[in-house]
């Protein structure tokens, strides 16, 4: 048997897994990047994407919109917003994605900087493709 | 002493409001009940916050070019006091508790020359310092039409909090809020925010040296801010949590009182009804012996 590690997904209203898992994979803001037991310790903010857990009853997927990743002893993702990847539907994502773009919209009435708002856009956006579910 | 059909109508009214007490306490259970449950599911992530909070800051914490979130603006002239209550009333002295403190401070810190401003969040606290710091507010968060506190609602009490703050307009934020013991006890709590005050982790020998990606500054500049709405965020909960409590509570007293009071105001009833009887016999009896 492969071997395992503590995973914990956690959003500030509850917490959605918590067990042994053998590997996760984490959309990291700087690229994504696979954890699996005895990683080095890492501590890396998250951009909006899939996360990937493969436990031992299977492969689970999330949809999380940012937050960070705790990876130690074991790993603790604390996502400001995470769902199942079955409950992300066009409806659920069309919300999110114009989210992000009436932040945009407020920072480009601010003059502040685009790039990051931007990029949120573009991720949310990608969430969809990746998972197969079109914005309309 | 009272007529008859005024005890009785008293009575009957006194019986109603405990209908009414008694309802009020089993609803503020069953919404208690939820509350304590929404406040549970929220603390892994604010202790797992916190942690990595308290060991980012104490890496980074020391050096210049550490966010103003976290250092300060290098001055404590003014101060932001947010003051979150309930949106109803109803509830022992919950919101005049919370109040209360919050006045305390802000005597306090008036007192030493600093600058006051306040932001309420619900209605009954906006009420109860309005009256003596109209001049100090700044502010209302309106949440009455919030049912179950959601993250994104603390997400917007923190979005105008960091605002101000960015825009320059204090350099201390405190909130004010009730921390949930029990459904006896509800500690009124002061909690200062900004600049974050985490407590710094517990050392031990096998505290472990993390890689940051992207670097730490990078990590703490995009977390403070979050660690702000988590703080708010949880702070709500516990008040929300409180609230029913404290309302549970004293709708249980009333209910109790109502019940006393509906005893000795039957005994009355009793006393007096005997009276007109006997006073109705005697007069039957007296006007016999006159013939």
């Amino acid at each position: 048997m492969a071997e395992t590690m503590q995973f914990d997904l956690v959003s500030p209203e509850r917490s959605l897994m918590s067990g042994p898992v053998t590997s996760v994979q984490i959309p990291g803001a700087d690229g994504d990047m696979t954890a699996m037991p005895n990683h080095a310790p890492v501590i890396t903010t998250l951009r909006p994407g899939v996360l990937k857990v493969e436990g031992e009853s299977g492969t689970t997927e999330y949809v999380v919109t940012g937050g960070f990743a705790e990876l130690g002893e074991g790993l603790s993702v604390l996502a400001e917003r995470a769902l199942p990847k079955a409950d992300v539907t066009a409806e659920v994502l069309t919300g999110l994605v114009d989210e992000a773009k009436a932040a945009l919209e407020a920072v480009k009435a601010n003059n502040g900087a685009v790039d990051d708002a931007a990029k949120l856009v573009a991720d949310m956006i990608a969430v969809g493709s990746e998972i197969g579910v079109s914005v309309s | 002493m009272p007529n008859l059909k005024d005890l009785k109508t008293r009575i009957e009214s006194v019986k109603s409001t405990r209908k009414i007490t008694k309802a009020m306490q089993m609803v503020a259970a069953a919404k208690l009940r939820r509350a304590q449950d929404s406040a549970e599911q929220a603390r892994p992530y604010t202790e797992r916050f916190n942690a990595v909070m308290g060991a980012l800051a104490a890496s980074v914490g020391g050096s210049d070019s550490a966010p103003k979130l976290l250092s300060g603006t290098g001055s404590d002239q003014t101060h932001l006091l947010v003051v979150m209550t309930a949106e109803r009333g109803l509830c022992g002295g919950f919101n005049s508790n919370i109040a209360k403190l919050a006045r305390n401070k802000a005597a306090e810190l008036i007192a030493a020359g600093k600058t006051v401003k306040i932001l309420t969040v619900g209605k009954k606290g906006r009420d109860a310092i309005k009256r003596d710091y109209a001049d100090h507010f700044v502010g209302h968060v309106d949440m009455s039409e919030v049912k179950n506190v959601a993250y994104s609602d603390a997400q917007g009490v923190a979005k105008d909090v960091l605002e101000r703050f960015d825009a320059g307009e204090f350099d201390v934020a405190t909130i004010f809020y009730s921390k949930f013991v029990n459904v006896v006890s509800q500690i009124p709590t002061a909690q200062q925010i900004i600049p974050a005050d985490f407590d710094a982790p517990e050392e031990d020998g096998a505290s472990t040296l993390y890689d940051y990606e992207p670097d730490e500054e990078a990590i703490l500049a995009d977390l403070l801010p979050r660690g702000v709405a988590t703080q708010i965020f949880s702070a709500l909960l516990e008040n929300g949590a409180s609230e029913q409590g404290a309302r549970m509570s004293a709708m249980d007293n009333a209910t109790r009182n109502a019940g006393d009071m509906i005893d000795k105001l039957t005994i009355e009833f009793n006393r007096s009804r005997q009276a007109v009887i006997t006073n109705e016999l005697i007069e039957i009896i007296s006007g016999a012996e006159a013939l």
